[in-house]
């Protein structure tokens, strides 16, 4: 059974404006984390608001969990999709945190025993327990954006869509963004897509997807991605540092099975692709 | 900055006065508003102010703070003092200065409705001093629970205050992120005439209008991703429970009316 599956998808804002997705068909298994890269108005962004209802498609179908998307059934749909947004502040409803994360509990109808407990196991899952009598100006974006995670997490959703979940924070609050996602990966067989444009975070992904003018321009793995380095750069995303390091070196006849990632891999990488020279 | 952004001036605490229901405190302190009108003689208005003395000690909040947030009236509590000295001609003439004569019917009227206007003002801010706006929010759900069927949208009404509530401390810090801003693209929000300053805060409110409105539309898909579908279907998580307290204070209450029953002529 597929978690997602777009099936020739066809999308625009509006009437005048261009289609944002065009026949794109993608299919995403359950359990599989996936990042989604693509420079801005690849529609990105795009798939991930289909995916949960909050846009309609202008044709082509949209199965989630192999049920289509109706305007009937998409309370039902959301049920099972969590989604995390870009900006931290714009998504806090509640006065403090755990009114926050109460919100999305309240409007499934759960009565209070359960949610109180809810509330303090997700909260648990992100570290932010300590915070729960908290108000939003009192915490950091990070803190923030844990926040969202713990309130979409609470309802306990089969797929967990984030969209562009750490590009407004600074370093720290990214770390921690990511810290929280890879727990989240390690425990739950929860299918996860990340949408990005930062070539950092797919380290977490299974799969990766990168979007162009609409649609699929590659679909491959962590592993493999950086191979495609110079589609990469045509399409107007920047590799990571160690990747570009790697690339300088070998015009200097270094060899690396893999591009490296961080500077672990790339140390790794250095004396084991180069153990003759 | 943060210092002013108490809403409603509410002081956190753990006095009897806090723990009250705030329905129950809605309820009694409306009451007393209309109570206050029924009020005749001198001994009636004694055991109001007592009353009012006793809720002010039992807030265990510093008596100048209290009075130092109701500045803003004193002025109106004076210049009704003043208006009624002038302008009640009742009784003997106690004073004359020229053409002006003060009657004494002028300052018992003089007296008695500023009186009133103060114990309002004092009670009713009890309320606020006492009550988070949260309390406040949810109080005003519950009590007005009955118009839902005459369909008033009690529960939007009071999603909305809850939200602005949230957002108040958000927007400040952005009007002060734009303001410093434009300050630093030269606008002068300081000197001036005051048709200068005026026109001074239109590249203020701009920016922060536009960006309230896509705070919203943006806070709006967020809710609708977290399956918010109107009140049906809902339930909560704050829960307000009348007490031992609450049962308490509403009998003393009652009590205290009686006796002020039969105390006015």
């Amino acid at each position: 059974m597929s978690a997602i599956e777009f099936r020739e998808v066809f999308f625009r804002y509006n009437e005048e404006s261009p289609f944002v997705l065009k026949n794109f068909n993608l299919t995403i298994e359950q359990g599989q984390t996936v990042a989604v890269l693509g420079h801005n108005g690849s529609g990105k962004s795009t798939v991930s608001k289909l995916v949960n209802g909050l846009l309609t498609p202008q044709s082509g179908e949209i199965l989630v969990n192999d049920t289509k998307i109706r305007t009937s059934n998409v309370w039902e749909i959301r049920k099972n999709v969590g989604m995390v947004f870009q900006n931290p502040e714009n998504q806090f409803v509640g006065t403090t945190v755990r009114d926050d994360v109460a919100f999305g509990l309240e409007n499934r109808g759960i009565p209070r025993d359960e949610m109180e407990q809810r509330i303090k196991q997700s909260l648990m899952n992100v570290g932010m327990e300590q915070y729960m009598d908290h108000e939003p100006h009192h915490l950091s974006g990070g803190q923030k954006q844990r926040i969202a995670i713990a309130s979409v997490m609470a309802i306990k959703p089969e797929i967990l869509l984030l969209d562009e979940a750490t590009s407004m924070l600074d370093p720290k609050g990214r770390k921690e963004i990511l810290a929280t996602i890879q727990t989240l990966k390690k425990h739950g067989k929860m299918t996860m897509v990340m949408i990005t444009h930062d070539l950092n975070e797919i380290v977490l992904a299974d799969r990766i997807i990168v979007m162009n003018k609409g649609n699929i321009y590659l679909d491959t793995t962590k592993e493999l991605l950086f191979t495609h380095h110079k589609k990469l750069e045509s399409i107007g995303l920047t590799l990571p540092f160690t990747v570009e390091l790697a690339l300088e070196l070998e015009k200097y006849d270094y060899q690396f099975a893999l591009y490296p990632l961080n500077y672990k891999e790339f140390n790794k990488e250095l004396w084991t692709s180069n153990l003759n020279k | 900055m943060k210092s002013f952004m108490i809403i409603g001036q509410f002081v956190p605490g753990t006095s009897s006065l806090h723990k009250l229901d705030p329905r129950t405190k809605m309820v009694t302190i409306f009451s007393f508003v209309i109570i206050v009108f029924f009020a005749n003689n001198v001994l009636s208005y004694g055991w109001l102010a007592l009353f009012s003395l006793a809720l002010i000690l039992l807030s265990k909040i510093r008596i100048p703070y209290i009075l130092k947030g109701i500045t803003p009236v004193w002025f109106l509590i004076i210049f009704t003092f003043i208006l009624h000295l002038f302008i009640t001609r009742e009784g003997p003439v106690l004073l004359e200065i020229s053409t002006f004569k003060i009657y004494e019917g002028g300052v018992i009227r003089g007296l008695t409705i500023s009186l009133r206007f103060l114990l309002l003002v004092l009670v009713t801010s009890l309320l606020t001093l006492t009550t988070s706006p949260m309390e406040i929010t949810d109080a005003i759900e519950e009590l007005f629970a009955p118009l839902k069927k005459i369909k008033v949208p009690v529960h939007e009404l009071a999603l909305m205050m809850s939200i602005s509530l949230r957002f108040i401390p958000t927007l400040l810090e952005e009007t002060e992120k734009i303001s410093k801003a434009q300050a630093s693209r030269g606008v002068d929000f300081r000197t001036g005439t005051l048709k200068d300053r005026m026109y001074a805060i239109v590249p203020l409110l701009v920016p922060l209008f536009i960006s309230a409105f896509k705070r919203a539309e943006e806070l709006a898909m967020a809710m609708e991703a977290r399956g918010y579908n109107g009140s049906e279907g809902r339930t909560k998580l704050r829960e307000l429970k009348l007490t031992n307290i609450d049962y308490i204070a509403i009998l003393l209450y009652v009590i205290i009316n009686i006796i002020f029953f039969t105390l006015r002529q």
